[in-house]
């Protein structure tokens, strides 16, 4: 080998070697930066809020102005948005981004509708709080309710699930159409027997990643359904709600005399809805791929 | 006997690029055509025309065009029923990630999909026969198209065509992809079909199309140069061009 070339000005390979372990090293050391903070947040939060979080605290009401008792509304308040938003974004994102991918083509309008939906995705919770407020609470006049919350959560999620949908669509191979359409299958025909059932992972996990993203914010709740204090559960989307996010802002920066403790047991419990909310895609997307054949 | 596909001063144009320009041919019920010409000559654009998988904003297509019983150039022919009639099989195999069995039966599903079991299974059977492919798969039915070899992908493709009683089958370089015993294998199995289905081959390989064809139409820049009976057309070609093509001096 090192015969073949004696006239060429060969670079030592040391040096070679030395340098990728460099990069190596360097790539290794910012993942590590990356994922120390979560770390970080999540072994904070649950070394501060364990000692209150006891299955009281999960399942009764919050007594004496918030600074005694559980959080059972807050809990099941942030369950109640989280559904009526599903409800209204992913029927509503999936077709969209369905037809985005799989019937809009590649004109002019349904690029500028493509960007459209992309920038929306970037605009600031607060600003879709403030829509959410003039559009359902008082257009539609479905007052502060979960209604307007779960919607309001629903139109800030809607913009990443039809993307990713799209993503999801766009990534299964193309050859997978053309074999269909040439078989005498209608689009329709061709998107539910072969392109959906491979996309469906990844489109569960945009979707799912985006049920967490609901349960957390705290914004587009504020003007639009939660209450600050509120200790009866809801029975219906128009009652208003406590709600995890908003409980958390509550304790932090309105209620006085609140432990440590008690406040951080709420974050841990935000924490743990969203994490649940998480595993649930990784377990569905695991699943889901082992059927994926390509 | 009249003719299973005629082409009438058919031109089409990408755009202002014109990829075919003014092709008449008549292809003859169950006899294999094949189709040959440097690259670029529209040799794919003109299969395509057969099963109208040209029917893009920017195509622009004239003159006249029947397979079978349908007229291509007309609206109101359903595109659905055409293509359940003219099957295409690709250069590059292109089974779908369902299972050997869901592949040859998926076309019967779209388009019978209350077909009896039995039936089903019946024609999945003749069908896995037909392209030689039932006494390798028939104990993994089960399993998915794409662990096949390549060759057996590429039967597969042939296969789910047929399920459909197609009467025309359409081959874009079916064996350009394939080993030599692969290539071998599938042009017997077109041997077989012959007779039972008309057949168009678009083929690089000149050898192959003097094994398989029983006529030979020769393109160049969209035209249509030469057609005949293929041992004529590669042993006394009436036009200079063919000749030079066969001889090998454009790409
Ligand atoms: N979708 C398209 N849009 C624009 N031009 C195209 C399109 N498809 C093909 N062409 C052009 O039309 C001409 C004919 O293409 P075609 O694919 O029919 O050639 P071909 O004979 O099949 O070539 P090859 O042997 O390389 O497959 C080429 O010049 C090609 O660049
Ligand atoms: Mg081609």
């Amino acid at each position: 080998m090192e015969s073949a070339a004696p006239s060429l000005p060969l670079e030592p390979l040391e040096a070679r070697h030395r340098r990728e372990s460099v990069v190596q090293l360097g790539l290794a050391a910012a993942t590590a930066l990356a994922a120390l903070p979560a770390l970080a947040i999540v072994f904070y939060i649950a070394y501060k809020g364990s000692p209150a979080l006891t299955l009281h605290f999960l399942t009764e009401m919050p007594t004496a102005g918030m600074t005694q008792g559980g959080i059972l509304p807050a809990i099941v308040g942030t369950l109640w948005l989280v559904g009526v938003s599903l409800l209204f974004s992913v029927p509503v994102g999936v077709l969209a981004g369905m037809y985005l991918s799989e019937y809009a083509g590649n004109s002019r309008l349904a690029r500028l509708v493509d960007m459209a939906i992309v920038n929306l995705a970037g605009v600031p919770s607060i600003v879709h709080a403030l829509f959410g407020l003039g559009a359902f609470v008082l257009f539609l006049d479905f007052g502060t309710s979960i209604l307007s919350g779960g919607l309001t959560l629903g139109v800030m999620t809607l913009p990443v699930i039809i993307t990713s949908t799209k993503a999801a669509l766009q990534s299964v191979p193309h050859n997978f159409r053309v074999a269909c359409w040439n078989l005498g299958a209608t689009r329709w025909q061709t998107i539910w027997h072969v392109v959906l059932p491979n996309a469906l992972p990844g489109i569960l996990t945009g979707v799912i990643l985006q049920v967490s993203r609901a349960a957390g914010e705290t914004a587009p709740v504020l003007f639009t359904g939660a209450a600050f204090y509120l200790p009866i559960l809801p029975t219906s989307v128009w009652n208003q709600t406590m709600a995890l996010s908003m409980h958390v802002y509550a304790l932090v920066t309105q209620v006085p005399k609140v432990s440590e403790a008690t406040k951080y047991a709420t974050a841990l419990v935000l924490l743990i809805v969203v994490l649940c909310f998480n595993s649930v895609a990784i377990v569905l997307r695991t699943y889901l791929r082992r059927n994926r054949r390509w | 006997m009249s003719a299973a596909i005629v082409v009438d001063e058919l031109s089409l144009w990408y755009g202002n690029f014109r990829a075919l320009d003014k092709v008449s041919l008549q292809v003859v019920p169950g006899e294999i055509m094949g189709l040959i010409g440097p690259s670029g000559c529209g040799k794919s654009t003109l299969l395509r025309c057969l099963n109208r998988m040209n029917d893009q904003s920017y195509v622009r297509i004239t003159g006249g065009l029947k397979v079978g019983a349908y007229d291509c150039m007309a609206a109101s022919t359903d595109v659905l029923a055409l293509r359940r009639d003219v099957g295409m099989v690709f250069q590059r195999p292109n089974p779908l990630p369902v299972s050997i069995r869901d592949n040859v039966l998926f076309g019967l599903r779209l388009h019978a999909p209350r077909t009896p079991r039995a039936e089903q299974e019946a024609r999945m059977e003749a069908a896995l026969r037909e392209v030689l492919l039932w006494d390798d798969v028939k104990d993994r039915l089960g399993h998915d198209g794409e662990s096949l070899s390549l060759e057996a992908r590429q039967k597969l493709c042939i296969a789910r065509l047929l399920p459909l009683k197609p009467t025309v089958l359409l081959f874009d370089e079916p064996c350009s992809a394939l080993d030599p015993d692969g290539t071998a294998a599938v042009e017997e199995l077109m041997r077989n079909l012959a007779g039972t289905y008309t057949q168009v081959v678009v083929t690089h390989n000149m050898q192959q199309a003097r094994r398989i064809s029983d006529r030979c139409a020769f393109m160049l820049m969209g035209e249509l140069v030469e057609l005949g009976p293929t041992a004529a057309v590669f042993t006394t070609p009436s036009d200079e061009r063919t000749a030079r093509y066969i001889e090998g001096r454009y790409g």
